[in-house]
């Protein structure tokens, strides 16, 4: 079981815990404000974009190639975004804190 | 090949070129054909104006026929975000358990219509019925509605005969006045009124900014809703197996209809009005001049996409542009993905097989490109699960 805490746009703090699925999966099922995941998770929409805390990048890993030129191409974007339907949830990111971009 | 098949005509000027030319009623248009060419230049608004002369960015042009703006697609940012996120909220409806509840009911009840039938036509007796009850839904007014647009027939803005048709386009800019003008005298929970009732930047919307977004609505959500459904169903009746794959995991139906959204891209290209001198693909382009962002083209670049004249019915990485990409990326996308996502699940749950019969297909006469993007008419018959 991991725990995932988002910060919103609003200043909303929302902890989470899961164990499996994405991290975008688990903000749309809580409805976690600013993260849509209009296109379900493959990759094409940048609605469930975050940045995770510099710390915690070494638990997220770094994005992909196809993840990356997404980013690229959004204006809000820095070196700790993801687009949160491409982070797995295990064990391995328990404790991560994302800000949603949006 | 399968009957079903979409092919891809683009692929040796993207590989070669990574463009396409086309003479659009003497006004030219340079259409952009490679994946990563096709986001940058779409997500540059300030040289690749979205804000231009109402009409000239559609291809075929529409500046002969219409001068109401289109909002807020024919908008940039600043002001285009300001319009965008007034009317954003209302496009996301479809996300709500009730929205889904009454399409599902609508499809439900449509697939149940034509199950009886030995055969039957799909774009008319079908998605343009589909097409039109499910706008019932997205612009909240009564369901009965519908079947004058049913009347209209496929085409909005097209005919068989030409292109552009002024008068079939006349029908829906008059329809939409008139409805503005009733909403106006009995305000309802309708779009049409909570549009007339909205503000942006503390300023009333105008009749005519109200006929920009509803022009939109109308237009944008019909010729792609009718070819996404109809190539659907010509897919599914020879890929009996995806419909046995929905049955059996469900959960794989999202990730199919955005390949879908991919493979057919129900919309091949829009365009933009050059800004400034600049470059595109390598190749200079003038200020004021047209290019196009050929989304149909992007979408099997095989750079991007492994296999990609093939639909690979749970493909995970889809970085597709089938709703266009950024600041004016589809409002209507929440609305066609439930459409999509309830007409498969429906389909899997009542219908065994479909035999696809005659059909001849609906070819978009591009001069150096030839693209199919669905049918002129196509028969079939669903056989039910007994």
């Amino acid at each position: 079981m991991a725990k995932i805490t988002f910060i919103t746009s609003d200043h909303q703090t929302i902890e989470l815990e899961g164990d499996s699925g994405s991290v975008m999966e688990l903000a749309v099922e809580h409805n976690v404000n600013g993260i849509d995941g209009d296109c379900g998770g493959v990759c094409s929409c940048a609605t469930c974009h975050v940045h995770v805390r510099p710390e915690d990048m070494e638990k997220t890993g770094a994005a992909s190639e196809i993840e990356t030129d997404m980013l690229e191409l959004d204006d809000n974007a820095d070196a700790y975004s993801r687009l949160s339907c491409q982070i797995v949830i295990s064990d391995a990111i328990d404790g991560v804190i994302l800000t949603v971009a949006k | 090949m399968e009957k079903s098949a979409l092919p891809d005509p683009f692929e040796n000027a993207r590989l070669k070129k990574g463009l396409g030319d086309l003479n659009d009623q003497n006004d030219p248009v340079k259409m952009i054909l490679r994946h990563k060419d096709v986001r940058k230049t779409a997500h540059n608004y300030k040289t690749f104006q979205s804000e231009a002369k109402p009409g000239r960015i559609v291809v075929p042009s529409e500046v002969n026929i219409r001068e109401t703006r289109q909002i807020p697609f024919e908008l940039d940012p600043p002001v285009h975000g300001a319009y965008r996120a007034l009317i954003e909220p209302w496009f996301k409806r479809p996300l709500q358990p009730e929205y889904t509840e009454k399409l599902s009911a609508q499809i439900s009840a449509l697939v149940d219509e034509v199950v009886q039938k030995d055969s039957f036509e799909v774009i008319e007796e079908f998605a343009l019925v589909l097409q039109s009850r499910a706008l019932t839904l997205l612009l909240n007014i009564p369901y009965e509605e519908a079947e004058t647009w049913i009347s209209w027939g496929t085409h909005v803005f097209r005919s068989e005969d030409t292109a552009l048709d002024a008068d079939k386009a006349n029908i829906l800019y008059d329809y939409i006045d008139g409805q503005i003008e009733v909403a106006m005298e009995n305000p309802g929970e309708d779009l049409y009124s909570v549009l007339l009732a909205s503000e942006v930047a503390g300023k009333r919307l105008t009749k005519e900014e109200v006929k920009g977004v509803m022009v939109l609505t109308f237009a944008g959500g019909r010729d792609t809703i009718i070819n996404a459904v109809t190539n659907a169903i010509a897919y599914l009746s020879e890929h009996p197996e995806s419909l046995e794959r929905f049955r059996k995991e469900p959960e794989i139906i999202g990730k199919a209809v955005e390949e879908m959204i991919r493979y057919f891209s129900p919309l091949t290209q829009m365009g933009r009005v050059v800004t400034e001198d600049t470059q595109v693909c390598e190749h200079a382009m003038k200020a004021d001049s047209r290019v196009s962002l050929c989304w149909a083209s992007a979408n099997r670049d095989a750079s991007v996409f492994e296999k990609p004249n093939e639909i690979i019915i749970d493909r995970k990485m889809n970085p597709h542009v089938g709703f266009g990409f950024s600041h004016h990326n589809c409002l209507g996308a929440s609305h066609a993905r439930q459409i999509m996502k309830v007409l498969l699940a429906t389909l899997a749950e009542k219908v065994d097989r479909i035999e696809l019969f005659e059909c001849k297909e609906n070819i978009e006469d591009l001069a150096e490109f030839q693209r199919k993007v669905g049918y002129d008419y196509i028969h079939v018959k669903f056989n039910p699960i007994q």
